[in-house]
């Protein structure tokens, strides 16, 4: 899934394979998670691991920015991590105080010191 | 500014975790923790403090004006942050739960050195670059002379 579409906009191999040998659970490309049949926590689990990929991106490029693979994946994340914030949005309720709402769902979730955020 | 963010994340981590781990304490464990004189303080609250007990200052960190003076106490910083979450590692190396966040954050701070290292690389090439001064008042009466 991750090499098509890696392939569809331009990138030839995964960013992340080249600088994170330690922890293959930071790789993106071992997600295999059923995008349309997703629970909660899985939702959860990919929209955290995006937003990392996303900063960790933004960081190398400060420093790289002619990188055009690294421009490359960054869009890509961002399209995810924008439509899937979305979806869980309005279906779970607000992950930030920038996300409208008819009624204020901010405060019934637990912190996470409060071991919630899963 | 971009890396500020995530030390202030890293920030709320650790207390996170000594939240949890202070969580529900009885007396008695708090006292054979060596947390007394903390709970005296702050209970069982969260106040920013180093391991030995001097709260947050500061005066711990430098801005000199100066882009070079400056890299180089970012990079200061990224190694001592590293080698505190290596002691903390050493310290809680029975408790997995703690462990792993830890590496993860002595992780970041390796990847900030090695950002912050690049800027520096970047400041010093652009310093290095061959000069030249043009003065345009100069340049432009002789040329109407
Ligand atoms: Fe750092």
């Amino acid at each position: 899934m991750q090499e098509e579409d890696n392939r569809n906009c331009g990138c030839m191999y995964n960013m992340m394979n080249t600088n994170y040998t330690s922890n293959s659970n930071n790789d993106m490309s071992d997600c295999e998670c059923d995008k349309f049949n997703q629970t909660r926590e899985e939702m959860m689990e990919r929209i955290k691991c995006l937003n990392f990929a996303i900063i960790e991106l933004g960081l190398y490029l400060d420093t790289h920015v002619d990188d055009e693979r690294a421009i490359c994946l960054h869009r890509k994340y961002c399209k995810e991590y924008r439509e899937l914030t979305d979806k869980y949005q309005k279906i779970y309720g607000p992950l930030t105080i920038h996300f409208p709402c008819n009624k204020w769902r901010w405060i019934e979730e637990p912190w996470p010191w409060e071991r919630g955020n899963f | 500014m971009i890396f500020g963010t995530e030390e202030l994340a890293h920030l709320e981590m650790v207390g996170t975790i000594v939240h949890q781990l202070t969580k529900n304490a009885s007396i008695e464990e708090i006292e054979a923790a060596g947390l007394g004189a903390y709970y005296t303080d702050h209970g069982v609250d969260v106040y920013p403090q180093s391991a030995a007990g001097m709260p947050f200052s500061a005066s711990v960190l430098a801005c000199k004006g100066d882009a070079i003076a400056n890299l180089q106490e970012d990079l200061a910083a990224e190694q001592k942050a590293r080698a505190t979450y290596e002691k903390l590692i050493d310290l809680c190396r029975d408790n997995p739960d703690v462990v792993d966040p830890l590496k993860f954050l002595r992780e970041r701070e390796i990847v900030h050195f090695q950002r912050f290292g690049e800027a520096l690389r970047g400041v010093q090439d652009k310093l290095a670059e061959k000069k030249f001064y043009m003065n345009c008042d100069n340049m432009n009466t002789n040329m109407y002379k």
